[in-house]
């Protein structure tokens, strides 16, 4: 009572930060507060909201409703004033708890364990007992080697009727505990440099195109530094199904006129270039450009030779080897036959392009034909030769996130550490053992083991009963305890 | 033979091994409860095999590769995966601790949810995978997640034998939280169960659960049907509220002490934290990163793992202040488990988000 009453404010308001009970309410009111954020759509119109207000409350009070919860910032709450703060007092409390256990910590961790008398060693309640035959000095070396070969070093004292042997193991996993909890400091911090110094931006980039720039979620314009071009994209199916297998943008980068780095990206593969990344988010057709698109031909002669083309809607085309000729009369970006043998598109985006080819021979009509990309059986013609549509290139575009977050290796920084730290607290212990030998007045040697552990004895328990018995098997003694 | 006949002996193991571990409880014999065991192991080793058999499987239809082609891209085979962990967490229980008599309590639960997910007609085919899934990062990440919700679904059994045995008075906190939480679980069971007698639906678990769920009870359209399921459910709660103490006497007679009961809960959450820091939270932001481009957005699945995360960490600190202890730590382990559940099923079913398997538009 009398030490409370001398405390001063600081004092107090130290006490407050150090303590866990502060913790426990911060992770109770983090937790509860998120909820709410997972019900209401974030950052969204308001109307959306207004709806999911009214479902918990009623028509007439959902607009009200919302209007407070808005003022709170709810409609944004991880980024409220609040939230941050309950982010703020919960880094303050870790901070303070820390500083304030460390120092206790870090002398358990560094001063040598203390010797004990046997009285102490037989309170733990990993205790072990065995006599051996012969005086201290001609059992010692049964001993240490036995603690040798259970894993641990030792200090050795000399003592009045024998000797003690002192080990620990581990007091630096002691630390773990706190290796995660700055953990938590180091992400947090990461977090920070990336709103501060990075970027999140879009750039919708029709195949052929080139950029300088990418676009904030608000319209801003970001300069990049340099220019990024679309080289081509394309869209993977499974099989002859719509689902996707793979979308793929082959992308260049150029600077000062020169293309420095291409990749194709995919999915779950980005490209960086200079701290700028730019992922495969989405993609679509320009309905503008849809009859401007180029198809690029492989004709294959009837002879097998080869040849690549590009054309345009409405342009013709020779077959080699043969006096048969081509002109492009249509186009579907997702053709689809109905049960009437009707064709139609049936998607607005490029599922499985087609082409309408009429063919001629010598000047003369003959037939025309559906060419499908993704039915290379519709590519051999009866006459020998095959024409194989490789792509309608020009009239999509990718649509790629750009971001640039200086901040990211920080943040896997302090995910490994906190990973290793949390290991560590859970899966590692401090283990200190005790071995004393003493005379017994028959000219034989009590051995007395003590140990402790501050997480997990039942494991340690283990050791202690395999040294136990390694000392016992030397010389055929018995244990107690 | 192919998978599905080996998930059908496994089913049926953990069954008939239900039986076992019960008779067991009852007669104390020990060839009893090495039979059980021996029943438990075979119906693990058989589900071993079938969950290998239909990566195989996924692996040659899909031409992807082995590693991508892990079973555990939808609802049915990551519930099937959840089992096999508990499982395997059940066993190493069984020879650490030496006691059996949890078996009567996990394998129903196994044995249970393999049985639903055949009744439910869940959707078994084997499903090629979007763009945004195909990532190691994401399977590490779904394999880790499994475990640890395994290793929390074993603190969760144990927080409420806990809370069962120690409770007294029907009036304490504790008694009525574990009441409760006991009567809602049976409550939401059964008015699924409805809803698969009223539709006998066989569609995706996503689909039923967007479009049938409650539907045949809480959410009929007939106010009598609501009234009823309403009146049911508060029917049950109390009947679980007033007759609690034979549950008590059910669990009195395992011979589990409550102090080996708290240590389990640690333990299992002591194991299931660092692994679901590691593989739910890190390697979950490492893929969203990748696929992308953001660690974190905030999204609903993402929020709740870090609701469920700070559950957790509220429990391993609350163990740590004076008066927590006990009773109260249960209970905290207790609402994690629940969280859980809600960011696997709740998240995916009933707030639609970025994770809700987005594909790109
Ligand atoms: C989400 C953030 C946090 C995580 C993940 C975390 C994690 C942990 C873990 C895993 C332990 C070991 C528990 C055990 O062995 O049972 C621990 C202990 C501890 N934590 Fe935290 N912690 C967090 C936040 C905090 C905060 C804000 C405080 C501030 C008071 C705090 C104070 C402590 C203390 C004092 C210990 C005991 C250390 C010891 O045994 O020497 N923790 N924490």
């Amino acid at each position: 009572m009398e030490e409370n009453k001398k405390k001063t404010f600081a004092d107090k308001i130290w006490d407050f930060f150090a303590s866990i009970r502060l913790a426990i309410i911060l992770f109770a009111l983090i937790a509860l507060t998120s909820i709410i954020g997972t019900i209401l759509e974030q950052r969204h119109d308001p109307a959306k909201n207004i709806q999911i207000l009214s479902k918990f409350f009623g028509e007439s009070l959902a607009p009200s409703i919302y209007n407070i919860s808005e003022k709170l910032g709810f409609m944004d709450m991880y980024h409220s004033w609040w939230f941050v703060g309950l982010l703020i007092l919960f880094s303050i409390n870790i901070v303070i708890c820390s500083l304030e256990r460390l120092p206790k910590i870090w002398k358990t961790i560094k001063e040598p364990v203390k010797s004990l008398s046997e009285e102490q060693l037989k309170k733990f309640i990993l205790n072990r007992e065995i006599i051996l035959k012969g005086k201290p000095d001609k059992v010692k070396d049964t001993v240490t080697n036995a603690i040798k070969r259970t894993g641990f070093s030792y200090i050795e004292v000399k003592e009045d009727n024998g000797y003690q042997f002192i080990s620990q193991k581990g007091n630096y996993s002691r630390l773990g505990v706190y290796l995660a909890h700055f953990s938590i400091l180091i992400i947090l911090i990461g977090a920070i440099i990336g709103i501060f110094w990075g970027f999140n931006g879009h750039l919708n980039l029709p195949e052929g195109s080139v950029s300088d720039a990418a676009f904030s979620d608000k319209g801003e314009i970001i300069p990049l530094g340099f220019n990024i071009r679309c080289d081509n994209f394309d869209v993977e199916f499974y099989g002859r199904s719509d689902m996707p297998k793979e979308y793929k943008s082959w992308l260049s980068i150029i600077k000062n006129g020169n293309v420095v780095l291409q990749k194709a990206i995919t999915v779950n593969s980005p490209l960086k270039y200079e701290g700028i990344t730019f992922y495969q988010a989405n993609y679509g057709l320009i309905s503008e450009r849809l009859e401007k698109g180029i198809f690029l031909f492989r004709i294959i002669s009837p002879d097998g030779e080869a040849q690549s083309i590009e054309l345009r809607l409405g342009d013709a085309f020779k077959i080699a080897g043969t006096n048969m000729s081509g002109r492009i009369v249509d186009f579907s970006p997702a053709l689809k036959i109905d049960h009437k043998g009707q064709a139609f598109t049936y998607a607005d985006l490029m599922n499985n392009p087609a082409v309408l080819i009429e063919f001629s021979e010598s000047g003369k009509h003959k037939y025309s034909g559906w060419i499908l990309k993704r039915y290379p059986e519709t590519w051999q013609l009866s006459e020998g030769p095959r024409v194989e549509f490789t792509d309608y290139w020009g009239v999509e575009f990718t649509g790629l996130q750009v971001r640039k977050d200086p901040g990211v290796w920080v943040v896997y920084l302090g995910c490994i550490t906190i990973s290793i730290g949390l290991f560590i607290a859970f899966f590692m212990s401090h283990r200190k053992l005790w071995v004393n030998i003493v005379a017994d007045k028959n000219n034989n040697t009590r051995v007395i083991i003590g140990a402790t552990s501050n997480k997990n004895r039942a494991a340690f328990e283990k050791k202690i009963d395999r040294l136990a018995s390694l000392i016992k098997k030397e010389q055929g003694g018995k244990i107690d305890g | 033979m192919d998978s599905s006949f080996f998930f059908g002996l496994s089913t049926m193991a953990y069954i008939l091994a239900m039986i076992v571990y019960i008779t067991y409880l009852a007669f104390k014999k020990s060839q009893i409860g090495i039979t059980a065991t021996i029943v438990t192991i075979a119906g693990f080793i058989s589900q071993t095999l079938a969950i290998v058999l239909r990566w195989k499987e996924f692996s040659d239809l899909s031409g992807m590769g082995f590693l991508r082609s892990a079973p555990l891209t939808n609802l049915y085979e990551s519930l099937v995966f959840f089992v096999w962990c508990l499982i395997l967490g059940y066993l190493i229980i069984e020879f650490k601790f030496k006691n059996r008599s949890f078996g009567a309590f996990i394998t129903p639960v196994a044995g249970l949810a393999l049985a639903f997910i055949d009744l439910s007609g869940m959707s078994k085919e084997i499903q090629p995978l979007v763009p945004a899934l195909q990532s190691n990062w994401l399977l590490a990440h779904v394999i880790m997640s499994f475990i640890a919700y395994a290793a929390f679904a074993l603190s969760f059994s144990t927080g409420i034998m806990y809370l069962i045995l120690t409770t007294e008075k029907r009036t304490e906190i504790p008694y009525i939280f574990w009441a409760t939480t006991f009567g809602i679980f049976i409550v939401i069971l059964a008015a699924m169960a409805v809803d698969f007698l009223t539709f006998k639906v066989m569609v995706k678990p996503e689909e039923f659960i967007k479009s049938y769920m409650f539907k045949a009870s809480f959410l009929n359209p007939s106010a009598i049907a609501k009234i009823l399921s309403w009146l049911s459910m508060v029917a049950i709660i109390f009947i679980t509220w007033r007759y609690g103490s034979v549950l008590k006497a059910i669990i009195e007679k395992f011979n589990i002490t409550p102090d080996m009961l708290d240590e389990i809960t640690y333990k299992s959450i002591a194991i299931g934290f660092p692994i679901f820091t590691l593989g739910g939270l890190i390697f979950g932001a490492i893929w969203a990163d990748q696929a992308w481009g953001v660690y974190w957005s905030w999204d609903p699945k993402e929020t709740w793992s870090l609701i469920t995360w700070f559950i957790y960490a509220f429990y391993l600190h609350g163990r740590m202040m004076r008066g927590w202890r006990g009773k109260k730590v249960a209970i905290v382990s207790v609402i994690g488990f629940t969280a859980v559940i809600f960011t696997y099923l709740g998240v995916n079913l009933l707030l639609s988000g970025l994770h809700a398997y987005g594909e790109l538009d």
